[in-house]
């Protein structure tokens, strides 16, 4: 329990650490990048646990984040204006201290309200079975957009970044700081990790091969399947915590099904139920069209031929089921000796 | 350990995470602010769907640009142009502007024409102190956001309130259908403007329906919007959507003009609507028709410059948004140390953009007002033979509070 | 208000007919290969440029006139176009992962369909901006008054063609030896293999059939209502009639034709009711959802499905 203790406080402060350092040599546009890889992996890495680990295949991940950045975003506003007034002071907080209590506050306010959307939905909908399932969690999404475009108290299809109160403008503060994103990466991905080496996970993974057998074993898989959609939309939702407060702008629009589907190619492209497959597949799918912004329209036709040429070669994605450690590495590393050795025994002559 | 391999996981993406940020920050595209020109930074869509819109800019921002060069530049120095596409995506235009102020050393930044994409990258543009300029964003939170955002076209208050105006007294309609689109903030912002004027002075509004850009038709809400019996119908949606609507609108028997906005300026209205569009109204920046010898020049060389492409609004905004710039950065002087990206030099151009009186634009005589909205008239502007004809001017002082 | 409900009734078929030539093209495929086929709305969106470069090829020729035979030709175009297409996704990007685990191939037709939709806006193939198809159908704008309903000539076609369409389908599926090919092997592939079908032929063939529906779709679509034409138009628009597919019950032919005219009836009364109930009218997109959510949750495998028995 000690341990456990003093190697998250390490964790903390390796990752203030990390901040210091890339804030002092970085300017804001990568660390814009490296936020957005952040956002993402908790994302896809939430995602996994549904689609990855349980084998359910659930398109509505985007809808989750829009409320997590909602909800915290009406949070930070309209709290700076009534009971959050003594922490900030012309729109910043006061002290450090005073960020981090608002960000836990809402942290708290985007995962619960996530959390509670993704009770409501699972229950429901975790009674279908496979594509009707991606079908209705697709539905959810959208439903979840066209509300957000119906609030006007938070802007509507315009998006919402401030309120206006006697003349001065409201913005929704720049709360996330690298540290944070690292932490809470970190933190969703140990969970992740730790979950599925718990019998937790393990009754997950029985669903995923033959949910009928885990049944007959006596797993409620209705429960875990619920559980598991639940903490994924809560993932999802502290992604977009961090997402409004690191934007500064939210409009519906920026939580649609496409987004959802950007999410799942992270998952699979990364290795569907491998928890740094999702994380690696998450930092591509950001990475890729930045990198690749110098064939300006060409990346987005390019973009998706990857995809088709790496399911094509790899389907079962980078990773597969297995996660980035020793093993894997070891693994691929007997992987490319035995083509060197291939290669070079179709180099000799033949005798 | 599995304590270890859980670290080891999060450690190495952790890394991972970080050196992606080091090679993001040696991925400088194009020309990166070349301290020996004046870098003006531009983002706007050149994909998706407004990309019509992001053309149009580019093109008059370019024409204002080569003009300023050809005399010679500002205090002898040439000005040059970066810009990005954003896709029509908020997020990206976020982005993007971050990369043009942070990496690109620009000294000021124009753009975007959604309101959604400028609110995004606004705060950028206020946080690192650059002059951001909208030629044509009119929702009114834009400029919301900070000091250095400004904005040299009309705001949605005032557009409904023209149209509205011109409704009720021109075309002495007292019963409104309105239209609009719901997921665009444009469209909503114009649609609840239009209805406070229209109400204010006296008429009522008896149908209000809206529509998707995804539909396959709308013949049920404008089936709806007959059963009303409204004598005009305010549709402030985009050309893409409004040509078609107004065939409908025809085909289903409604015999009285529609009203619109600025987003019906395109010659592929009549490609959707056909005839079905004669005798509707709609309010703009400008009209290529004008007999004013400033817009005659402007249309001119610009068909020179385009082949023979006609300049639209958006065009005609973007070279009047990138000339008050110029203008601006003639009256703010020489910079002290000589560098034009200097916070010091930024903070004088925006002082000098806000002090903009009665400049003269082919969008209209433009001053900025204090809340750096551009105070300047609308034009109203009838279809006639698939062509605009102008038919008003309405000023800002016409129209009622 | 008796004129208004009629007068939406009509609307709700007209589009309900539209979203049925597209969801059968879903149903097919899911039926024999249980793949989504999210590039089936982009093969739509592909036939419907097809009619619109034909239509201008064929107003140069005609100068500008209505022509009945050029019509017809130009559907035959737009329909042979999509069949082909499908075919030709299906070689190249569907056969490889066939046998692969479920996820694969929907990625796959994800990335088909990003790349089509992309690939569409470059400017040197469709461009990013808008199109309008030329008129080509005699009688395009021709009304009829029917005690003040108001109907076009191009109403009454569309839903004509979707009806002389679906009966043409229903022919080829319950009565050819092609048809009952299909539906063998939707029932089961590998029993319909030993029993000496080529499972290749049949496969290819209903892509075309469905593509080719996506094409029919695309013609009444872009030449008889004249909606603005993007690449991105068959999203929503594919959408839609997906969930009119499951409506239907996925892999159920006369469920998708239902499920398409559901789709079209809902939101045809939502949108034109909306006001009179006080809704705000941009809810209504929202309401094809729920109306899917909650019909899933009453009969879980759609109207006409049938519940599969999983065999353990």
């Amino acid at each position: 329990m000690v341990l456990q203790l003093v190697a998250g406080i390490v964790l903390v402060l390796a990752c203030c650490l990390a901040d210091a350092v890339i804030s002092a040599h970085a300017n804001a546009y990568v660390i814009d990048v490296i936020v957005n890889c952040g956002v993402y992996i908790i994302l896809a890495v939430g995602l996994n646990l549904v689609n990855g680990f349980t084998g359910q295949f659930s398109i509505g991940a985007a809808g989750f984040f829009g409320i997590g950045a909602y909800a915290s975003a009406a949070l930070t506003v309209f709290g700076q204006t009534s009971f959050l007034a003594r922490f900030f002071h012309d729109g910043s907080p006061v002290s450090p201290l005073a960020g981090v209590i608002v960000m836990l506050a809402a942290l708290l306010v985007g995962s619960v309200s996530a959390g509670l959307a993704g009770l409501v939905i699972g229950l429901p909908s975790l009674k279908l079975r496979g594509d009707y399932l991606a079908i209705v969690t697709l539905g959810f999404n959208q439903i979840i957009v066209v509300i957000l475009n119906n609030i006007n108290s938070m802007g509507g299809p315009a998006g919402f970044n401030s309120i206006t109160v006697h003349d001065q403008a409201v913005l929704i503060p720049g709360l996330t700081s690298l540290t944070w994103v690292f932490v809470l990466v970190a933190v969703s991905i140990l969970m992740c990790i730790r979950i599925r080496r718990s019998t937790h996970g393990l009754a997950l993974l029985a669903i995923r091969e033959d949910e009928i057998a885990a049944e007959a074993m006596g797993v409620p898989t209705t429960k875990y399947k619920v559980v598991a959609f639940v903490m994924s939309a809560v993932l999802a939702g502290v992604a977009g915590v961090l997402f409004a407060h690191s934007q500064c702008y939210i409009s519906p629009n920026q939580f649609n099904f496409l987004i959802s589907i950007n999410i799942v190619i992270m998952v699979v492209l990364g290795g569907t139920g491998s928890v740094s497959g999702a994380a690696v597949g998450a930092i591509l799918v950001v990475l890729l069209p930045e990198l690749l912004r110098f064939v300006d329209q060409y990346r987005l036709v390019i973009f998706p031929a990857l995809l088709i040429l790496m399911m094509l070669v790899r389907p079962k994605g980078i990773f597969g089921h297995e996660e980035l450690d020793r093993n894997w590495l070891r693994g691929q590393g007997n992987g490319i000796k035995k083509l060197i050795g291939r290669i070079r025994r179709s180099k000799q002559p033949a005798s | 350990m599995s304590m270890c391999r859980s670290v080891s996981v999060v450690g190495v993406i952790l890394a991972s995470i970080i050196l992606v940020g080091a090679g993001c920050s040696h991925n400088t595209s194009g020309s990166s602010g070349g301290s020996s020109n004046i870098v003006i930074g531009e983002y706007g869509a050149l994909t998706g769907a407004e990309s019509t819109f992001g053309e149009s800019t580019d093109l008059g921002l370019q024409m204002a640009l080569d003009e300023a060069n050809a005399s010679g530049g500002i205090n002898g120095v040439k000005l040059s142009k970066q810009m990005y596409d954003d896709a029509g995506i908020p997020d990206q235009a976020k982005i993007v502007v971050q990369k043009l102020v942070d990496q690109d050393g620009v000294t000021a930044v124009i753009g975007e024409v959604a309101s959604s994409n400028s609110l995004a990258a606004a705060p950028v543009c206020q946080q690192a102190k650059v002059p951001m300029i909208t030629p044509a964003s009119t929702n009114p939170k834009v400029t919301q956001v900070g000091d250095y955002v400004f904005r040299t076209c009309f705001i949605d208050p005032f557009q409904g309130a023209v149209m509205a105006s011109f409704a009720f007294k021109n075309l002495k309609a007292r019963r409104a259908a309105v239209f609009k689109d719901s997921g665009q903030a444009y469209s909503t912002g114009l649609a609840s403007y239009f209805e406070d004027t229209f109400k204010k002075l006296g008429g009522t509004i008896v149908i209000d329906e809206a529509y998707t850009s995804g539909a396959v038709d709308y013949r049920s809400q404008l089936a709806t919007i007959k059963a009303g019996a409204p004598d005009v119908v305010f549709v402030p949606g985009y050309y893409t959507e409004v040509g078609t609507i107004g065939r409908e609108a025809r085909e289903l028997g409604i015999t009285v003009p529609l009203l619109g906005g600025d987003g019906w300026d395109s010659d592929k209205l009549f490609a959707g609507a056909g005839n079905s569009m004669e005798g509707c109204y709609f309010s703009n920046h400008y009209s290529v028709d004008s007999t004013d010898p400033h817009v005659k020049k402007f249309v001119a060389d610009f068909k020179a410059k385009n082949s023979g492409a006609v300049p639209d609004a958006m065009a005609a905004l973007a070279y009047d948004a990138t000339r008050i710039l110029l203008d601006g950065m003639k009256r703010a002087g020489k910079p002290s140390d000589g560098s034009y990206t200097s916070d010091a030099y930024r903070a004088k151009l925006r002082d000098a953009i806000a002090a903009t009186k009665s400049f003269v634009g082919v969008t209209g005589t433009i001053t900025v007002g204090p809340d750096r909205n551009a105070i300047k008239p609308a034009v109203v502007l009838e279809v006639t033979g698939q062509q605009y004809k102008y038919v008003t001017t309405i000023n800002p002082q016409d129209i009622p509070t | 208000m008796h004129l208004l409900f009629l007068q939406q009734l009509l609307n709700g078929i007209q589009l309900g007919s539209i979203y049925a030539l597209i969801a059968l093209g879903y149903t097919m495929v899911y039926g024999i290969l249980r793949l989504i086929n999210f590039a089936h709305a982009d093969v739509f969106m592909i036939g419907a440029y097809i009619t619109f470069y034909a239509t201008n090829c064929a107003l140069d020729v005609t100068h500008g006139g209505t022509n009945g035979a050029a019509s017809l030709g130009i559907l035959l175009l737009a329909v042979l176009g999509c069949g082909v297409l499908g075919v030709l996704i299906e070689r190249l990007a569907y056969k490889p992962v066939r046998n692969a685990p479920r996820l694969t191939p929907l990625i796959t037709a994800i990335g088909v369909s990003l790349f089509l939709e992309n690939f569409c806006m470059l400017p040197k193939v469709f461009g990013a901006g808008i199109q309008f198809t030329g008129t080509i159908v005699p009688g395009d704008s021709r009304k009829f008054h029917f005690d003040g309903v108001e109907i076009t000539l191009n109403s009454v076609v569309i839903i004509a063609a979707t009806l002389l369409i679906l009966g043409v389908l229903w022919y080829v599926v319950s009565c050819t030896k092609l048809g009952k090919a299909m539906r063998a092997v939707s029932f089961d592939r590998d029993a319909a293999s030993l029993m000496g079908i080529d499972i290749d032929r049949v496969i290819s063939f209903t892509f075309f059939v469905g593509s080719g529906l996506a094409g029919a779709a695309a013609f009444l679509f872009a030449s008889l209502t004249h909606h603005e034409l993007h690449p991105d138009m068959g999203i929503i628009l594919g959408m839609k009639a997906f969930v009119a597919a499951v409506l239907g019950g996925i892999g159920n032919i006369p469920g998708a034709a239902l499920g398409g005219l559901i789709m079209g009836l809902a939101e045809s009364f939502v949108q034109g009711y909306a006001p009179a109930m006080h809704i705000s009218p941009s809810y209504s997109d929202a309401v094809s959802f729920l109306l899917l959510i909650f019909i899933l949750l009453v009969k879980p495998s759609g109207l006409f499905g049938s519940s599969a028995v999983e065999k353990v």
